[in-house]
């Protein structure tokens, strides 16, 4: 995160330097964009708190934990498709379930969904998109996923 | 106002609303859904200024003919190659990589190398791959990177070339 900071503020410098009705039309530009789609921002912001809500972290492992595993995997789909969680937190719950024997495929299920489909951030693709693009794309992401969970079941031997 | 906008807007204010309602109750779950409201904003208000601002840098420093010669119709596997490698720097998610692909694609970007992007820097940010493999093991993240990245690249190539045919355009605000 950190390198993102410096990085910027070195582009900036830079730009500056070289040219400074050139930097302030960047900095016009990136502040229009910001706001055209900071109303997309605030709805999908809205439905995270809600969804974060009714579906926390425990109830997940919860249920992720407690089934077998076809049905895990299923549920590992379903609810990596619906939330949205930093790394910082998945990945640790993700080991703290596998210790507790959850397969591969389960948490392989639910982390690739959770990564590559966006149910919660449709409001912005849809702003660049479009409806029918975004529902494609997110589709075919959930399909790629349900294949890499099928693929971790068979290098780990869980399948067979 | 379109039917659409009121809509949206009334339900941001209905949010509100319960919000305020909430605090001024001691509603528990109206709280907790304002705190979830606010960690989130903060994580993503982190990012969002420096991206849109590199996003304006790219915007007047990058010539479009540099964009099409490496992401454009004649770039080729190479083209491919340079998205998978924007990708694995991109920070945040899903959520930064949608503006800075709309960028790409004013520049220039053909679409399948644009739905390559998206997906990708969904699967291979490298900071998330590589405490993915500390937590769960480097076999889970090569099996889900060597998996996952072909898929991604194959379905991209046939979704960009349908739109292309189709002469579907991107633009903000298409929905």
């Amino acid at each position: 995160m950190r390198y993102l900071y410096v990085i910027t503020i070195l582009a900036l410098f830079l730009s500056l330097a070289k040219d400074r009705r050139k930097t302030l039309r960047a900095v016009k530009i990136a502040f229009k964009r910001f706001a055209n789609i900071l109303p997309a921002f605030l709805i999908m912001l809205i439905f995270v708190s809600v969804v974060l809500f009714l579906v926390p972290d425990r109830l997940i492992s919860a249920y992720l934990g407690s089934s077998n595993k076809f049905v895990g995997v299923g549920l590992g789909l379903f609810f990596g498709s619906i939330t949205l969680m930093p790394g910082f937190i998945v990945f640790p719950l993700c080991s703290i379930l596998l210790k507790k024997g959850v397969p591969y495929m389960v948490l392989s299920a639910f982390t690739t969904t959770l990564m590559m489909v966006g149910v919660l951030t449709y409001p912005i693709e849809k702003e660049y998109f479009g409806t029918k693009v975004t529902i494609i794309r997110n589709l075919v992401s959930f399909l790629i996923a349900v294949i890499v969970a099928l693929a971790t079941g068979i290098f780990f031997g869980e399948l067979f | 106002m379109s039917r659409n906008k009121m809509v949206k807007i009334a339900g941001i204010v209905a949010y509100f609303f319960f919000i305020l309602f909430s605090f001024m109750t001691g509603f528990d779950p109206g709280k907790q859904i304002a705190q979830n409201f606010i960690d989130f904003s903060l994580d993503m208000f982190k990012i969002l200024p420096c991206a849109f601002l590199l996003i304006g840098l790219f915007e007047v420093w990058v010539k479009k003919e540099t964009v099409e010669k490496h992401f454009g119709q004649e770039s080729g596997i190479k083209g491919y190659i340079w998205a998978l490698l924007l990708a694995s720097t991109t920070v945040g998610g899903l959520y930064v990589a949608f503006p800075v692909a709309y960028s790409l694609y004013n520049k220039g970007a053909k679409l399948s190398i644009i739905f390559t992007y998206i997906s990708s820097s969904a699967v291979c940010r490298i900071p998330m791959t590589i405490f993915e493999a500390s937590f769960l093991g480097i076999k889970f993240s090569v099996i889900r990177l060597w998996v996952s990245l072909p898929l991604v690249i194959m379905s991209s190539i046939i979704l960009g070339n349908y739109l292309t045919k189709k002469g579907y355009k991107l633009m903000e605000g298409n929905s």
